[in-house]
C-alpha cells in the first residue's frame, strides 16, 4: 500500500492502471485505496511543481524565525495557528533550538513581506521577536532541483 | 628485437593478428553506427542503469581525489575494500573468502572475465556458454585462445541453460562452463534446482565454472543463487562481479573476482602485468558503496521492478509475447509474429518509429526472433517507446495483410 503512495508522490498523474501494473495489484483495489486515501486525508491534495523563474515570475520568499511565548494548556499550537492562518504563510514548523517557529512566507515584493512582518506578525501578543531571512536563490525544493536537467543523457544510445 | 631488413623483405599483407582480424565485430556496434544517423531516438538499447551513481558514493570518490589518493594501490586492491567484500559475500550469500588471498579487485568485471579466461585456458580448450549470452563471452574466450561452445537456450526453458544440454556438449577439451545469471540479454534468472544440476555436472566431469554475477542484486521476486555458495562449488568456481549494475557505477570501472587462492594467484599474475591495479578513486568509492549503499540499491531495484512490470505487460499487450524476466533490466520479447527477422525488425523500428532495441542475434544465433529491450530508462520513455512500437506493429500487420 505504501508503494502506491510513493508512486503518486513522485508522479501525481500516474493512473490507477499504471500503478496497478507497477505494484502488481488489481486496478480495482488500487482505485479503492486511492479513493479511501483521498477521503480520509492521507492524500491531501494533488499539486504541480512550477518552475516560476522560467516564466520570469518569481515571488519573493522569506524564512522567518519567530520566538513566541507558549500558552498554558495549548503550548505552541494556538499561536502557531494564529500565524499560519495568514495566507502569506506558505509553510510553518515548530522547531527545536534558539527559536520556536520557522515560517516560510511568500510575497510579490519585498515590501509586501516586510509589512506582513511589521504589521501582522510582530505585533501579535505572544510573539517575542522575529528574524527575517530573504531567500536569494532556490536550489532544490521538494526533492526537485531547479537548475540541473532532470534526464541525464550522458549515456550512449546503445551499450552492451 | 625487430630486424628491419627481414621485416621489410618479408611480405606481410596483414599486420593485425589473425585471431583479432577474424574476430567478428560486436553486433551491437553495427547497430550503434546506424543509430547515430537518426535523431530524437528513444533508446531501449542501453545496457546500463539510467541512475547516476548515488551522491554519497560520488562524494567519496571526489573526496579521495581531494585527499590525494592518486597513486597505485596494491595489485590485489585496497585491503579495506577486500575486507568489506569478504564480509559482504559472507553475509549475503554465506560463502566465505579470505580477503587477502581469495579476492582480487579488477577494473570492472570485464577485466575479471578476461583474466579468468586467460588464466585457465590452454590453446584449444573449450568453454561452454549459453546462447544467447553477453557479447563479450565468445570473444573473450577466442582471445584467450579457447573455443566457445554454444548451448542453445529458448523460451521453453526460460533462457536458462539446461544441464542435459551442457552435458551433451562436453568433450575431452572442455575446461569450463561460463554462465551469467541474471542474464544479459534475456533477464533470465537461474533457479536453485537448475544451478544444482550444473554444479553436479561440474563435479562429475571435473570442470571449472566461471560465474558472472554482475546482475546479482537486480532480481525481482526471485532469489539470486550465488554459484560458489552451492555445496562443493567454491573450490571450482571463479566468481566475477562488480559495482556497475548494483550501484549504477558503470563508468567507474570497478569490479572483483573471488575464488580459491590457486585461481586468484594465477589471475593476479596477469593482472599485475597488465592492469596493475584498479582505479584508486573507484576503489574508495566502492568502499563507501559497500558500507553505506544498501538503501540506495534497494531503492533502485524497486524502481526497476515497477518499470519491468509495466514494460512486460505492455509488450504482451501489443503482441510481442515476453516471458517474465526476473532479473537484470532487460525484457526479451519474441518478434516472430511480425514475420521479419530480429535485425530487420530493429532496423525498421528505428527508422520508422525512432525506437532503438537491440536485435537478439547480437547475442548469439539463438537470439533470432527476439529483441532486447532495456527498461533502465524513465517511465515516460518506456510508455512512449511502447506506444510507438504498438503503432509500428499495427502498421506492419496492415502491410502484410
Amino acid at each position: 500500500m505504501k508503494e502506491i503512495f510513493e508512486i503518486l508522490e513522485q508522479n501525481a498523474r500516474a493512473t490507477p492502471e499504471q500503478i496497478a501494473t507497477m505494484v502488481n495489484k488489481p486496478v480495482s483495489e488500487v482505485e479503492k485505496i486511492i479513493k479511501q486515501a483521498e477521503k480520509d486525508g492521507t492524500i491531501l491534495k494533488y499539486k504541480t511543481i512550477i518552475n516560476w523563474p522560467k516564466l520570469g515570475k518569481e515571488d519573493i520568499w522569506a524564512l522567518i524565525e519567530v520566538r513566541v511565548t507558549p500558552q498554558r494548556g495549548v503550548g505552541f499550537d494556538a499561536i502557531a495557528e494564529r500565524i499560519y492562518q495568514f495566507p502569506e504563510v506558505h509553510s510553518a514548523y515548530l522547531v527545536s533550538g534558539t527559536y520556536d517557529l520557522a515560517i516560510l512566507v511568500r510575497g510579490k515584493t519585498m515590501q509586501e513581506i516586510s509589512s506582513f512582518v511589521a504589521e501582522k506578525l510582530a505585533p501579535l501578543e505572544q510573539v517575542q521577536s522575529t528574524v527575517t531571512h530573504f531567500l536569494l536563490k532556490r536550489y532544490k525544493e521538494n526533492g526537485e532541483t531547479f537548475h540541473l536537467p532532470k534526464e541525464i543523457n550522458k549515456r550512449l544510445p546503445i551499450t552492451p | 628485437m625487430l630486424n628491419a631488413r627481414s621485416a621489410s623483405t618479408k611480405a606481410r599483407d596483414n599486420l593485425i593478428s589473425q585471431k583479432v582480424d577474424t574476430l567478428p565485430p560486436s553486433g551491437i556496434r553495427k547497430f550503434f553506427d546506424l543509430l547515430s544517423s537518426v535523431e530524437d531516438v528513444i533508446s531501449l538499447g542501453i545496457g546500463e542503469p539510467d541512475f547516476v551513481t548515488p551522491w554519497h558514493i560520488r562524494e567519496a570518490g571526489t573526496y579521495s581525489l581531494e585527499k590525494g589518493y592518486t597513486m597505485y594501490t596494491s595489485n590485489s586492491g585496497m585491503p579495506e575494500l577486500r575486507q568489506e567484500l569478504a564480509s559482504y559475500l559472507e553475509l549475503r550469500y554465506g560463502v566465505s573468502y579470505h580477503p587477502e588471498h581469495e579476492i582480487l579487485i579488477t577494473t570492472g568485471s570485464s577485466e575479471g572475465l578476461d583474466i579468468a579466461l586467460r588464466a585457465i585456458i590452454n590453446p584449444g580448450d573449450e568453454v561452454i556458454i549459453p546462447d544467447p549470452c553477453y557479447v563479450a563471452y565468445p570473444a573473450d574466450i577466442i582471445l584467450a585462445g579457447g573455443v566457445p561452445i554454444l548451448v542453445p537456450t529458448n523460451e521453453e526453458n526460460n533462457f536458462v541453460v539446461r544441464a542435459t544440454d551442457i552435458e551433451a556438449r562436453i568433450t575431452k577439451q572442455t575446461k569450463a562452463i561460463l554462465i551469467g545469471y541474471p542474464a544479459n540479454p534475456t533477464g533470465a534468472v537461474m533457479s536453485k534446482k537448475e544451478a544444482d544440476a550444473i554444479a553436479g555436472l561440474a563435479k562429475k566431469h571435473d570442470l571449472l565454472v566461471i560465474s558472472d554475477e554482475i546482475y546479482a542484486r537486480l532480481v525481482y521476486g526471485a532469489e539470486h543463487i550465488c554459484f560458489p555458495s552451492l555445496p562443493g562449488m567454491k573450490e571450482r568456481t571463479i566468481l566475477i562481479s562488480g559495482f556497475s549494475k548494483s550501484h549504477a557505477m558503470t563508468g567507474w570501472r570497478i569490479g572483483y573476482v573471488a575464488a580459491e587462492r590457486r585461481f586468484i594467484q594465477a589471475l593476479a599474475k596477469i593482472h599485475q602485468y597488465t592492469m596493475l591495479s584498479a582505479p584508486t578513486m573507484a576503489q574508495m568509492a566502492a568502499i563507501e558503496a559497500l558500507k553505506n549503499g544498501e538503501s540506495e540499491v534497494e531503492k533502485m531495484v524497486q524502481e526497476y521492478n515497477r518499470r519491468r512490470r509495466l514494460m512486460v505487460k505492455r509488450l504482451n499487450e501489443i503482441g510481442l509475447p515476453c516471458f517474465e524476466p526476473k532479473g537484470a533490466f532487460y525484457a526479451f520479447p519474441s518478434i516472430k509474429a511480425t514475420g521479419v527477422n530480429s535485425e530487420e525488425f530493429a532496423e525498421k523500428l528505428l527508422l520508422e518509429e525512432k525506437v532503438a532495441v537491440v536485435p537478439g542475434t547480437a547475442f548469439g544465433p539463438c537470439g533470432e526472433g527476439f529483441v532486447r529491450c532495456c527498461y533502465a530508462t524513465s517511465l515516460p520513455n518506456i510508455e512512449e517507446a511502447l506506444r510507438r512500437m504498438d503503432r509500428f506493429i499495427r502498421k506492419s500487420k496492415l502491410n502484410t495483410a
